[in-house]
């Protein structure tokens, strides 16, 4: 079980240590150690194909749908080994949600999309449904946009309220990460910057781990930066530091765009 | 090297930066060229030709075959053919009972195909592991579908005939059918299942459901449209099928109205079937097996557009 063994109010929610993650037999992740701290938004950084994705998909075990990997090492998901035996996936899942980079929204209506979670979960009351989706598009920033058309299609929506509306719908089950692989990388920079603000607004309430390829993005939104290159992690801390004085030569070629 | 430093000036400047990929080393006879274009052209009219010459082709044989039932068929094909009770005499022969013989046969036909067959697609594309099993079902499963439909009336009688006991009821009919056309739907259902993107799977996961919740609402519910097409095509088949309810055994000369499952009955294939056969003896047949042929046709095209609408009302949207 995960919520009983561990500590919820502890300030760390994550502490990675030595994972190592392999497709077959290519190693994607190389010893990664670092931890993620409440109510903060730590931006993951990278070229494409450095493991960004990958690391992020570990944090929730979506990569357990993917029959070719292998991983080692540990993730503590407040002081609970998420890898062990009696973690179940399902938990797992409502309570660490996620947004994927392309908006996802199932083929149904914006409200039978935003109640999908609580009503797998078992919840039937109409009137609850109808207030859970209500909240869950108000913190989106995405009520005022489809108040009157609830039993429209979710695929009627424009590109940036798609995404409005899968963040929506992860708020719905009510999690205390969010975990977003790139979640603005299709949208126009309006809708852009409606989710950066979004993003700071849910600060208040969630931990955000962000996958960017903007270093604008990382720098504007995030508390703290991991820079990832061919699956190591090669500089972890602040992001004001990281984007200011880095440490590792690596970092700096990739932030000034020197890289590649 | 700056900006600046790629700058051309001159005219003579250009053409000498750009010699190189003005002229291709390799000439092009674009005369030869033309002279085959020629060619082409005419090969791609004559290509259009034949294409429409076959669908012209089929259509002219529909044509023909709805001319000649249509021709037999009138004056024989009215209410009291509809209504009535079968008879050796042509003018008081009617085929309410092969009717609703048909009705209930995909009564069993299609629950029993939908659900098995829906099912198997299910597990062949959502929890059986990539491998050698896996491939060595599916390939089989197409092979069914290429097996003459005589060999599942065998199965037919030898199981569910004899072994099971069910005589020659509508149960025995209608399982017999399902066997038949199982493989139509399993494939169909497996490659509307397999057109699901898997972002809509993750999506799913990524709330916490499990792999039936996936399956059942997002899985299905978009894989919908591609299943019922399976579905159609199984019924239109089934419905149609002479040769396995021959082999078991099925009665033509049957009084009684089916009223359960267990009842005998008739079905309007085997209407056709030994009115056709008869023909010799009783002329009246042809047009009897004419007007058949037409209530057959309207029942199919009314259990299709059932299927239809419900395919378009649910038609995917991603
Ligand atoms: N399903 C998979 N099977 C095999 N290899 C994979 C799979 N997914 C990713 N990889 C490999 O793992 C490595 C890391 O991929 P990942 O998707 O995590 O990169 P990323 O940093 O998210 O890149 P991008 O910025 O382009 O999204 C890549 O080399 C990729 O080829
Ligand atoms: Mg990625």
């Amino acid at each position: 079980m995960l919520t009983n063994g561990g500590n919820m109010q502890s300030k760390v929610v994550y502490s990675v240590e030595n994972l190592n993650l392999w497709y077959g037999n290519d190693q994607a992740l190389r010893d990664i150690n670092l931890k993620i701290e409440k109510n903060e938004v730590t931006a993951i950084i990278g070229p494409s194909g450095c493991g960004k994705s990958t690391f992020i998909k570990t944090l929730n075990r979506m990569v357990d749908n993917i029959p070719i990997v292998r991983t080692s090492g540990k993730i503590f998901y407040h002081g609970t080994d998420i890898f062990d035996k009696s973690v179940r996936l399902e938990e797992l899942r409502t309570t660490v949600g996620m947004v994927f980079q392309k908006p996802n929204p199932f083929p149904k209506s914006i409200f039978e999309n935003v109640v999908y979670g609580p009503k797998i979960h078992g919840i039937r009351n109409k009137k609850q449904l109808m207030q859970i989706a209500e909240e869950s598009l108000k913190s989106a920033a995405l009520w005022d946009e489809v108040k009157d058309r609830l039993n429209d299609n979710a695929y009627g929506l424009s590109g940036g309220q798609q995404q409005r509306l899968c963040i929506a719908r992860s708020l719905a089950i009510q999690p205390d990460v969010l975990l977003m692989d790139e979640p603005t990388s299709a949208l126009d920079p309006i809708a852009t910057n409606k989710i950066e603000e979004l993003i700071d607004e849910l600060k208040n309430n969630y931990t955000i781990a962000i996958v960017t390829h903007s270093m604008q993005q990382a720098a504007r939104i995030s508390d703290k930066t991991a820079f990832f290159l061919m699956g190591e992690l090669i500089e972890f801390g602040d992001t004001k530091k990281i984007f200011t004085t880095p440490e590792d030569k690596r970092t700096e070629d990739y932030i000034t765009g020197r890289f590649g | 090297m700056g900006y600046q430093d790629q700058l051309i000036t001159s005219e003579s400047e250009v053409n000498e930066k750009f010699k190189s990929i003005k002229k291709s080393p390799v000439l092009l006879n674009k005369e030869a060229w033309n002279k085959r274009m020629e060619k082409r052209i005419i090969m791609d009219k004559v290509a259009r030709k034949i294409f429409s010459l076959s669908t012209v082709f089929a259509l002219v044989i529909l044509g023909i075959l709805f001319y000649r039932i249509g021709v037999q068929s009138a004056g024989w094909l009215n209410l009291k053919f509809l209504t009535g009770n079968l008879s050796i005499f042509p003018e008081k022969a009617g085929i309410y009972g092969a009717i609703i013989g048909s009705v209930w046969l995909m009564a069993v036909v299609i629950p029993v195909t939908l659900l098995l067959g829906v099912s198997t697609a299910i597990y062949l594309e959502e929890y059986a592991k990539e491998g050698k099993f896996q491939s060595f079902i599916k390939t089989n499963i197409s092979n069914l579908a290429g097996v003459p439909s005589v060999i599942f009336g065998l199965l037919g009688l030898a199981v569910f005939r004899r072994l099971f006991g069910l005589g020659s009821s509508i149960l025995a009919g209608g399982l017999t059918l399902s066997l038949l056309v199982l493989p139509i739907i399993v494939v169909a259902s497996q490659e509307a299942i397999r057109a699901v993107p898997n972002f809509l799977r993750d999506g799913a996961y990524a709330m916490g459901a499990t792999k039936w919740t996936t399956i059942r609402t997002v899985v299905l519910p978009a894989s919908l449209p591609g299943i019922l097409t399976g579905c159609i095509l199984a019924i239109s088949r089934a419905i149609g099928e002479t040769a396995p309810l021959v082999v078991l055994g099925i009665p033509t000369l049957i009084l009684a109205i089916p009223e359960s499952l267990m009842s005998d009955f008739t079905a309007l294939p085997i209407q056709i079937y030994y009115w056709t056969l008869d023909t010799v003896l009783t002329p009246e047949y042809a047009n009897l097996a004419a007007a058949t042929i037409v209530v057959l046709l309207v029942v199919l095209l009314l259990m299709n557009s059932i299927a239809i609408f419900i395919r378009n009302k649910f038609q995917r949207r991603y």
